[in-house]
């Protein structure tokens, strides 16, 4: 039996999809492949992987200051709460006060970073306040060792910036400061030209910085009470089932977590036009917005299952 | 449709006591230490953690639940820096550091100590021996910095009272040597830091350093003072020369595992290299701090000759064996 030659996929756009929505989709796409070049997989012992999301630079630079911050509100207080103390005193403590606080300035200054880093938790209250830590690239123990490396390399990142920055003067020692402000600046960017967003002292330490936000286990959408009562009401066909694919999916569960009435009432009303749903009397927007997400995850799940991942509305098959 | 649950669902109904039993422990392991653990939760632990990674796997293919999803990653991802984490405490970490880290990676980087040595002695000898010829070059070298009024222009007289006091300000010392400490300190990481630009930057800043104390050298010993010097210098002078050698050694360490990488990847040579060197850039502040001691209190209440040498021989004796007297390991 001879098979007829299959049509050629037609060229033209499918109808339905206009052209702002594949617009968006190809916007949306495009974002998802820049965020999964800040996922890296690490395979655990076990054999399982698990994927560590790096800190983007800026992340890393917010951090920075919220450290920058802190060191200094702690340098600022301790000289006051000394200056203070010192006051009742003669000359000669305040010299030794302030020898004090010269070293104290120092340790603040190196070892800040250290103490928090070789720490359980890997982070600095600046890191920890975005949900960051540090972690060895070869999945390992971060060693004490590496925390030190990496801490101490930041003196040519910012210190040496700094000082070619405020350096300045006319003529030959300006461009000489220009000069030096632009080689140093080498290492301050660093992390931006670099794929794993490493700064020269992760580089020597063997150390990144990832993401590690602590997200919190919600209920389960298919579990809420107000589906018992109403779910025999709710029948969908399977071809209304078919109308959206994972990623509408997870819209629709974002919508249901967090967002307003309004918006609630919108999403239900664009759904029922799309898959043909006329709204019964008595029928909330939340319990037909529920019945609908378990019957699409339901559906999805099984043709996963299947080995069928439906990515979204416009992936047909 | 059927009002039986989904497959996914109960899938995580089972299983997700146990999810936030362990959540539970890592949430006070992080807020307390291991020490805030009970035995029972220590023993649950490892097991809570398969379950939580295996639980993921299937996770991935079998729920479209976000949520869980993300939870299960962020949690194991917690989960597996506290096993796989270090567990020593800080005075455990300081102990071996003492007793193995830090000496071993000075032994093991006897070359690149001799090379900084060669850096900073050779900057020292040639300011030392241009200054004896023609002591125009100290100000060629210092600029218009008076070094509180150690420069050629002054007396013997004067020279020799700034070498030994008479025991008054002593809180004023304090403040100068801590002050030293900050310069000397910041100095030797940075000499560290530097050696990520192949070096290059540490050896001039060795050179430049043998150059400041060359200069001044020559001046005392230009005055007939050289033997009174030596012995002001080297009471801490020991520890704070063989610090900053050590910071330059470290620098030229990293320099030279980016520049010549071997057989390994760059990276990975960097890697092992900065390990090596930040150990030894740690040892030099535990230096720099000692040699602030023996500066700001056994330099200005010790005015003997005799002793201040004896002082410097014995901590340069000391730290020779320290770094250097090969060790017996001792089998845990």
């Amino acid at each position: 039996m001879t098979r007829a030659p299959a049509p050629l996929a037609p060229k033209t756009k499918r109808p339905g999809v206009s052209m702002e929505a594949a617009t968006q989709r190809r916007a949306r796409m495009a974002e998802e492949m820049r965020q999964s070049k800040l996922i890296r997989r690490l395979i655990t012992p076990e054999g399982a992987a698990i994927r560590l999301k790096l800190a983007t630079a800026a992340e890393r630079a917010g951090a920075f200051l919220i450290d920058v911050a802190i060191q200094w509100a702690i340098v600022i207080a301790t000289l006051f709460g000394l200056s203070f103390a010192m006051s009742g005193f003669g000359e000669g403590s305040a010299n030794i006060a302030f020898a004090f606080w010269l070293v104290f300035f120092f340790f603040v200054r190196n070892f800040y970073y250290i103490f928090f880093e070789i720490g359980q938790r890997a982070a600095t209250p600046g890191k920890r306040a975005l949900g960051l830590r540090v972690a060895a690239r070869d999945g390992g123990r971060l060693t004490a060792n590496s925390v030190l490396a990496r801490n101490f390399i930041r003196e040519i990142e910012i210190g040496l910036p700094f000082q070619f920055a405020m350096m300045g003067g006319d003529g030959a020692s300006g461009w000489m400061a220009l000069f030096g402000l632009l080689w140093s600046g080498v290492f301050l960017l660093f992390p931006i030209f670099n794929k794993d967003k490493m700064r020269v002292g992760d580089l020597i330490a063997g150390t990144w910085v990832i993401r590690t936000p602590k997200t919190k286990l919600m209920h389960d959408i298919t579990s809420a009470p107000s589906k018992a009562e109403t779910s025999s009401r709710f029948t969908f066909t399977t071809a209304q089932a078919d109308a959206y694919g994972i990623h509408e999916l997870h819209v629709l569960e974002d919508v249901l977590r967090q967002s307003t009435p309004e918006i609630k009432k919108q999403v239900a009303a664009r759904i029922r036009v799309k898959i043909g749903w006329p709204q019964q009397s008595g029928e909330t927007d939340l319990a037909f917005l529920e019945a609908y997400y378990a019957t699409l995850r339901r559906r999805l799940e099984q043709r996963m299952l299947l080995g069928e991942r439906k990515a979204d509305k416009f992936d047909v098959r | 449709m059927s009002g039986d649950l989904l497959k996914s669902y109960r899938f995580r109904e089972e299983r997700q006591a146990d999810w936030q039993k362990l959540d539970l422990i890592l949430t006070r392991a992080e807020n307390g230490g291991v020490k805030s653990l009970t035995d029972e939760q220590m023993l649950a632990l490892p097991r809570l953690y398969r379950q939580a990674v295996s639980s993921l796997s299937v996770a991935r293919s079998i729920s479209l639940d976000q949520n869980v999803i993300a939870y299960l990653e962020s949690l194991c991802t917690r989960a597996y820096f506290f096993v796989y984490g270090a567990r020593t405490t800080i005075g455990e970490r300081m102990m071996t550091f003492l007793r193995k880290d830090w000496p071993a990676a000075v032994r093991g980087a006897v070359w690149p100590t001799l090379l900084s040595a060669l850096f900073f002695f050779g900057g020292w000898g040639l300011a030392f021996f241009l200054c004896l010829q023609d002591m125009d070059w100290y100000w060629t070298f210092h600029g218009q910095n008076f070094m509180e009024g150690r420069n050629p222009d002054a007396t013997a007289e004067y020279l020799r009272s700034t070498i030994y006091t008479d025991g008054h300000g002593d809180g004023q010392l304090t403040a100068f040597s801590s002050f030293l400490f900050n310069n000397n300190a910041q100095i030797a990481l940075f000499a560290f830091a530097l050696g990520f630009a192949f070096g290059i930057p540490t050896a001039w800043l060795l050179v430049y350093n043998g150059v400041m104390i060359g200069s001044m050298y020559a001046v005392f010993w230009d005055k007939g003072l050289g033997y009174e010097f030596t012995g002001w210098l080297m009471i801490h002078g020991v520890t704070e020369i063989f610090a900053i050698i050590l910071a330059g050694a470290a620098g030229f360490i990293i320099g030279g595992a980016v520049a010549f990488p071997g057989a390994q990847t760059r990276l990975a040579s960097a890697r092992s290299a900065g390990q090596k060197a930040a150990t030894i850039a740690m040892g030099c502040v535990v230096m720099l701090i000692i040699a602030a001691i023996l500066e700001g209190f056994g330099r200005q209440l010790i005015n003997s000759d005799t002793a201040r040498y004896l002082i410097a021989v014995t901590t340069g004796v000391l730290w020779m064996l320290y770094f250097y007297m090969s060790r017996k390991e001792r089998s845990a």
